[in-house]
């Protein structure tokens, strides 16, 4: 034991920080004795806080007893012993938002994770901030997400990449799954980064007990990170309960509702052609079809297969669901979703494997796709089928075929169209929306609660 | 045993394990706490091998017990030779049955077993327990007996204490939880499957042949496999073994062909190759 480490133990502070940390995982269902506490501030005085990754790693060392609990040591981590106080130098003052996305853009092209990290504390900074009275103000990583789209990058900065090393590789076919990954990891810096100065704002105890997060159903789809994306999933059931109700409620009133005519002036001859007892139009007795046409892409994955499971979950209340998905290609997968109920967190992954979504290229096509889909299945829509296409409309700038979705609207009864992007985008880079908008009614969906809402109201009956 | 985390890298570096931060803090926490080190994680990236590294960079002997179902304690720990003992009886030397019964008894007789040999002896020792999980739950009573204090109780000859504590290493894939109080017993260090770079090191230290570029190829690949939702994800050794055959098939660069001809290198199960192969677009197969 060496003179240094005595006085690093001694250091109030630092003990203040173990034993919060200690509480922090407690109270997050992690046990840890006293033993283990003990092997941390022998760790501690063996590492030195020099290296704040070593430190990380010899505590999850020593207080950890299985990789369950790492993501939220992480967390609670990065509040306890965070990167520093407030931002470094350099940072702040008038955020300009085009200009970051730009760096961002240069960082994820260079996959530099450093950069990364340093764009995420100014992101924070510059577009996390709400709120000017103390108490009511905070830092949000949704904030800052929303504002700073980094999802919207791919296209951007695949073709930065390609324009570097050319396209002609095999490796080149990974490129866009490889960007999505480090959009995916930037997001993850980006919420590290809103709590550790929320925490210095509210107190870190406050956060590390709960940290700061809208409820699963307002999480925007398109922002949500992989764990949110599954704990939106496990909504889907009691959500599709709910809706069920909805809809056979409709369904009765639409149906309670018509009286016939016929059968009312029939029923009156024995009471000498008065009408005295009113006949009701019986219920139709044929449920509507539905036909759902998703883009499947990575840029909208979340979107298209939370609805997915929506509606198969609604199935009970159609005559027939048709389910297909498609990138640049389409392909049925009516016959996936059955399984998916049981494994909604692969189903993505399981369409992508097991049906024909792509040609040569990985990027969403709707003309191409819409323009098969119409080829292929003309059976599967008819005058009885309602369509609902759920995708952002981004073209990757191919024609977006808009004959084949005038055709499409005049063999179906409804054309529905769900956008996950907020209608400030469309239009924006290779948004073909406005242009769709005209042939079908379009509606923004960004969260599991305005899609809930939009199924209610726009599902036949 | 080492002086720094850095000192940790650097030694295993020169045996050939190249260490994570993590791997390397964990290792030197292990050896100044004097802990056991319970290592999971999936199958094939690195788990024996650093046991056997760490022995190597320590100078120190590898006792290595290998668990499977079924192991017991005579296996694990120490066990008679009977026949020996009856062979000795029957040769007689004309003594009362007390003073037989001492001899044989006695070291002579006695086979020890890893974890009896890790803990006798002053040289330099790393304990490795391999693929725990294995193991039936019942031997966990032996093994936290041994881990606590390093001593163990032979009945006929008294106990034997560590004079010098064996670096330990338990390993698990983790198909079955450990106990509580086994885990409680050890730092705990789950090996994942290393980032890009580093997988990139491995592959151009263990086959030296292959040059960066090529290096970065196989690793991309085998990157997005990983991301696939596969039934079994190629891990490294999967990784080094590709590179090794790439370089026998006088491969320079990947192409479709390639890929296709030596996807079964990286993947085992045939819907796995099945579906990568339709994700990657490569024709069929
Ligand atoms: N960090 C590393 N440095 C060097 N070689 C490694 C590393 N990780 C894995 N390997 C190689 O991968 C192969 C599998 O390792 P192994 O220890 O048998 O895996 P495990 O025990 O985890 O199943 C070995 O050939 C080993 O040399
Ligand atoms: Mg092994």
């Amino acid at each position: 034991m060496t003179a240094d480490a005595d006085t690093d133990l001694a250091d109030t502070d630092l003990v203040t920080r173990l034993t919060g940390l200690v509480d922090a995982l407690r109270g997050h269902g992690l046990r840890i004795g006293t033993g283990e506490t003990v092997d941390a501030a022998r760790a501690v005085e063996a590492l030195g806080l020099a290296d704040r990754e070593l430190l990380r790693e010899g505590l999850a060392a020593t207080l950890l007893h299985g990789a369950g609990g790492r993501p939220v040591f992480d967390a609670v981590f990065d509040l306890y012993f965070p990167r520093g106080v407030g931002v470094p130098d350099g940072v702040g003052g008038e955020a300009d938002r085009e200009a970051l996305r730009a760096r961002l853009a240069e960082a994820l092209a260079a996959n530099d994770s450093a950069a990364l990290a340093r764009l995420a504390v100014e992101a924070v900074d510059g577009f996390g901030g709400y709120g000017d009275s103390p108490g009511s103000d905070g830092w949000s990583s949704y904030r800052t997400l929303d504002r700073l789209r980094p999802q919207t990058l791919l296209a951007r900065v695949r073709d930065e990449v390609r324009g570097r090393d050319g396209a002609g590789s095999f490796a080149d076919r990974l490129l866009e799954d490889e960007i999505r990954r480090r959009i995916e990891e930037f997001r993850r810096l980006v919420t590290a980064e809103a709590r550790r100065r929320a925490a210095e704002r509210r107190g870190r105890d406050e956060i590390a007990r709960r940290a700061l997060a809208p409820t699963a159903d307002r999480v925007d789809f398109l922002l949500a990170g992989k764990d949110r994306l599954a704990e939106l999933r496990r909504t889907v059931q009691p959500l599709a309960r709910k809706l069920a109700t909805r809809l056979a409620a409709r369904r009765r009133r639409a149906a309670r509702g018509a009286i016939d005519l016929r059968r009312t002036l029939r029923g009156s001859l024995s009471t000498g052609g008065v009408p005295v007892k009113p006949v009701l139009r019986r219920r139709r007795p044929a449920r509507p079809e539905l036909v759902l046409l998703c883009d499947v892409s990575g840029s909208v994955a979340g979107f298209s297969d939370f609805t997915m499971l929506l509606v198969q979950a609604l199935h009970d209340q159609f005559s027939k669901v048709r389910v297909f998905a498609f990138v640049n290609r389409v392909d049925e997968v009516t016959g996936l979703l059955v399984h998916g109920a049981a494994d909604p967190e692969g189903l993505n992954a399981r369409i992508r494997a097991e049906a024909r979504l792509t040609a040569w290229h990985d990027s969403s096509d709707y003309g191409a796709a819409l323009g098969e889909f119409t080829d292929r299945y003309a059976d599967a829509v008819g005058p009885r089928t309602t369509v609902f296409v759920l995708g952002d409309a981004r073209t990757n700038m191919a024609d977006p075929n808009l004959p084949a979705l005038q055709d499409l609207t005049r063999r179906a009864r409804r054309v529905h169209w769900l956008n996950p992007e907020p209608r400030t985008l469309w239009g924006t880079g290779d948004s073909a929306a406005p242009a769709y908008a005209e042939l079908v009614d379009m509606r923004e969906c960004r969260n599991a609660r305005q899609l809930d809402a939009l199924v209610g109201r726009l599902l036949p009956v | 045993m080492f002086t720094s985390v850095d000192d940790v890298s650097a030694r295993l570096a020169e045996t050939g394990y190249l260490a994570s931060p993590a791997v390397a803090t964990t290792v030197f926490l292990a050896a100044r706490l004097g802990k056991p080190l319970l290592v999971e994680g999936p199958a094939g990236v690195g788990k024996t091998e650093l046991a056997k590294a760490v022995a190597r960079a320590c100078d120190a002997r590898l006792v290595r017990l290998q668990c499977y179902e079924g192991v017991d304690e005579s296996r694990a720990l120490y066990e008679w030779n009977h026949a020996k003992q009856l062979l000795r009886i029957s040769a007689g030397r004309g003594e009362t049955w007390d003073e037989a019964r001492t001899d044989i008894f006695s070291e002579e007789f006695l086979l020890p077993r890893p974890l009896l040999t890790a803990i006798r002896g002053d040289d330099p020792k790393v304990l490795l327990i391999d693929e725990t999980d294995k193991a039936d739950v019942e031997i966990e009573g032996l093994l936290l007996e041994v881990l606590g204090d390093f001593q163990v109780t032979v009945p006929e000859l008294g106990t034997v204490t560590a004079t010098r504590r064996p670096f330990t290493v338990l390993t698990s894939n983790a198909t079955r939880e450990l106990s509580e109080a086994l885990r409680r017993r050890c730092l705990f260090l789950h090996i994942g499957f290393p980032d890009a770079e580093l997988e990139r090191r491995i592959v151009r230290l263990k086959v030296p042949g292959v040059d960066a570029a090529l290096a970065e190829s196989v690793v991309r690949v085998v990157g997005a496999l990983r991301a696939m939702d596969l039934r079994k994800a190629p891990s490294v050794a999967e990784t080094v073994d590709w590179a090794r055959t790439l370089l026998a098939l006088g491969a320079s660069t990947l192409d479709e062909t390639v890929v296709r001809d030596s996807l079964g290198v990286v993947l085992k199960h045939q819907d796995d190759i099945q579906k990568a192969a339709a994700k990657l677009d490569l024709d069929a197969l």
